[in-house]
């Protein structure tokens, strides 16, 4: 009995006790897995597909428009004959189908940087993936303050920030295992992989959506420290998601966003992992702008962490 | 040991910079003692309770749990600590077992050790059989004894408990009780409890402070703190007509005789051996005695003499209790 409290709790004793409570949760309830991958699968399935640019801006349709016959005055033509020339419509038509029939790709090629849309834009649903899956651990926070939970852990003589990188670290795998369901239906449903893939490259990807999952999910758990009310928390995780998603890569490029988008675009780190993920699935790889996007992310990640797990020191302990 | 286990100077909590909920409160308690907390709701017991386990950060004062600061030192009180929380804390989704472990890993204890402990104390609180089940499941009685034993895994020197009976029903309330008494028995830890049941406080604990509006207003042993009531009371009546309020006040340990409509209300302190004093004086006159009651104090009456009023009013004032408890809840979370 004597030596009974002699043991040296390890950070990562405690780490891996709260992460695998977490991941124990999380794989008790299917459904909230299913729920999870849904919400991307559904954008894929509809709104991927929907927007179907390729037929847009198919030869088809450009052929389809109405031409009169065009009349052009004998003096315009050379040498100049007397008269009017008469173009028939049917020509005019099979002329411009002929110009366009390779015009949509052309064009969806030069802004996208792939030949069809969904490839690009089930792409950047593991972004999405990722700033839905980190937003949780902001909520899930809130409820072990509400539910007591955390009382009984801030007790404990496991270190604060094992309580907080815990949430991180469940975020982050919850993310890599969301995102490997995700890739591989958009294979299934027609995403184009580029020649440059490897197997390996799935590695980076990995990296990827750890370094973003793990510096969005400190940014929502530095917000939900102190609170107590989900509900605060839901309006907030929703103000801070919506231009994270939009003023960034993931359905549009940021070169076809007015200035200011632009702006948000370029320093809002969900672009530089939907950029990474590209660059190691459906473009061909340029590694230096590759080494930007992890260097990046990188920074990203390790700045909000340390706020997170510093903050956690002073805050959690009111 | 002779050093105080838990000793709080001053201690002082203020939320949002105006509501005291813990007003300078001091108190002592020694090794291997039971020390009770009694107070209505919202009196300050659980902001108390939560400075010492480290969860809160004292606004002014100072504790300290086996010597080791709650601010400075507070990973180490940490260590030699057990709480048992008001609310239930285990996670529902999980299992009683799993829940347990958990705790454990939270203290850095090594699996082969918080296996077999795990198993013992499933074992003490008679849950073997529900160990593998999800604790959603459970009952509230089960979750109490699963929160006991979560808070007995590191084996601590100091047990915390915070309302260890509330919302139960009076069976398990008896039951938990039982439980405590025999961990207690089982490890020889000092228990800290706060309980907002007078007769618990009283069947249970060595020492009790009364906490009311945030300060301690009295505090001692529950037998001290009934007798500084001035006695028990004991009624009796005879079956003659005549006066005998002289005789009963001749006999020894009697302080007040009050003679109401031929029967006669004693304050005398040890009523249990004061009583057949009295008989024997009447019989020896020749009387016979016809009814005797003897009532001791209760803690109620102790409340009642040091607030002014009983608990139950205390309680009864539902709008004003339920404000507090909100605010409160609020302010705590904040």
């Amino acid at each position: 009995m004597k030596a009974q409290n002699e043991y040296r709790p390890s950070m990562f004793h405690g780490l891996w006790a709260l992460t695998t409570r977490e991941l124990k949760k999380w794989l008790k309830e299917p459904i909230i897995l299913l729920m999870a991958v849904l919400q991307p699968i559904i954008w894929m399935g509809f709104f991927g597909k929907a927007m179907n640019l390729n037929a847009m801006f198919s030869a088809e349709n450009l052929g389809n428009i109405n031409m009169p016959n065009i009349q052009i005055p004998g003096y315009l033509a050379n040498p100049p004959v007397n008269g009017v020339i008469v173009i028939p419509d049917a020509v005019l038509s099979q002329q411009l189908q002929e110009t366009f029939s390779s015009i949509g790709s052309n064009v969806i090629q030069s802004i996208f940087g792939v030949a069809d849309y969904f490839s690009y834009m089930s792409v950047g649903m593991i972004s999405m993936i990722v700033m839905f899956t980190t937003m949780f651990s902001g909520m899930s926070i809130v409820w072990d303050r509400r539910l007591g939970f955390l009382d009984k852990v801030l007790s404990t003589p496991v270190s604060r920030a094992a309580i907080i990188l815990s949430k991180v670290l469940n975020a982050a795998l919850r993310a890599m295992f969301q995102a490997t369901i995700i890739l591989a239906l958009a294979v299934v449903f027609g995403l184009h992989l580029s020649p440059t893939f490897s197997p390996l490259n799935l590695l980076g990807v990995y990296a990827a959506i750890f370094l973003l999952s793990t510096g969005l999910s400190s940014l929502f758990l530095a917000v939900a420290l102190r609170s107590t009310r989900q509900e605060t928390q839901m309006a907030i995780v929703n103000l801070i998601n919506m231009p994270l998603m939009f003023a960034s890569n993931t359905l549009t490029p940021i070169s076809m966003m007015p200035e200011f988008i632009q702006v948000i675009a370029r320093v809002n780190p969900v672009s530089y992992l939907t950029d990474a993920v590209r660059q190691l699935t459906i473009l061909p790889l340029n590694t230096s702008t590759l080494l930007i996007d992890f260097i990046y992310l990188g920074v990203f990640a390790s700045v909000l962490s340390s706020i997170g797990i510093v903050l956690s020191w002073r805050y959690l302990t009111k | 040991m002779v050093e105080d286990v838990i000793r709080a100077e001053g201690l002082t909590k203020i939320f949002n910079k105006s509501l005291v909920a813990v007003d300078h409160v001091s108190f002592s308690v020694k090794d291997g003692e039971v020390f009770g907390f009694l107070g209505p709701n919202g009196a300050g017991k659980t902001t108390t309770i939560n400075m010492l386990i480290t969860v809160l950060k004292p606004t002014e004062g100072t504790a300290s749990v086996l010597g080791y600061d709650i601010v400075k030192q507070a990973n180490e009180v940490r260590k030699v600590i057990g709480v048992v929380p008001q609310e239930y804390t285990a996670d529902e989704d999980l299992t009683g077992y799993e829940n347990i472990i958990l705790c454990a890993d939270l203290y850095g204890i090594p699996r082969e050790i918080s296996r077999k402990r795990a198993l013992e104390l499933f074992e003490l609180v008679e849950l073997t059989q529900f160990k593998d089940k999800k604790v959603e499941t459970y009952s509230g009685g089960m979750r109490r004894r699963l929160e006991l034993a979560c808070g007995l895994i590191n084996r601590p020197k100091v047990l915390f408990l915070d309302e260890p009976t509330l919302g139960l029903d009076v069976q398990t309330r008896a039951a938990t009780w039982e439980y405590i008494k025999r961990l207690k028995k089982e490890y020889g830890m000092t228990l800290f409890l706060t309980t907002h049941y007078l007769e618990e406080a009283d069947a249970l604990c060595d020492r009790i402070a009364i906490i009311d509006h945030g300060r301690i207003i009295v505090n001692g042993s529950p037998q001290d703190l009934k007798r500084s009531l001035g006695g028990d009371i004991i009624t009796i009546s005879i079956k003659e007509n005549s006066d005998v309020t002289d005789l009963i006040q001749s006999v020894e340990h009697v302080k007040e005789v009050r003679n109401e409509n031929g029967s006669y209300r004693v304050k005398a302190e040890a009523g249990e051996v004061t009583a057949p004093l009295i008989i024997e004086a009447l019989r020896k006159r020749g009387y016979t005695v016809t009814r005797l009651s003897l009532t001791e104090p209760t803690l109620n009456e102790v409340y009642l003499e040091y607030t002014g009023r009983s608990m139950r009013d205390a309680e009864e004032s539902k709008e004003d209790f339920r404000a507090r408890r909100i605010t409160l809840r609020r302010a705590r979370a904040r």
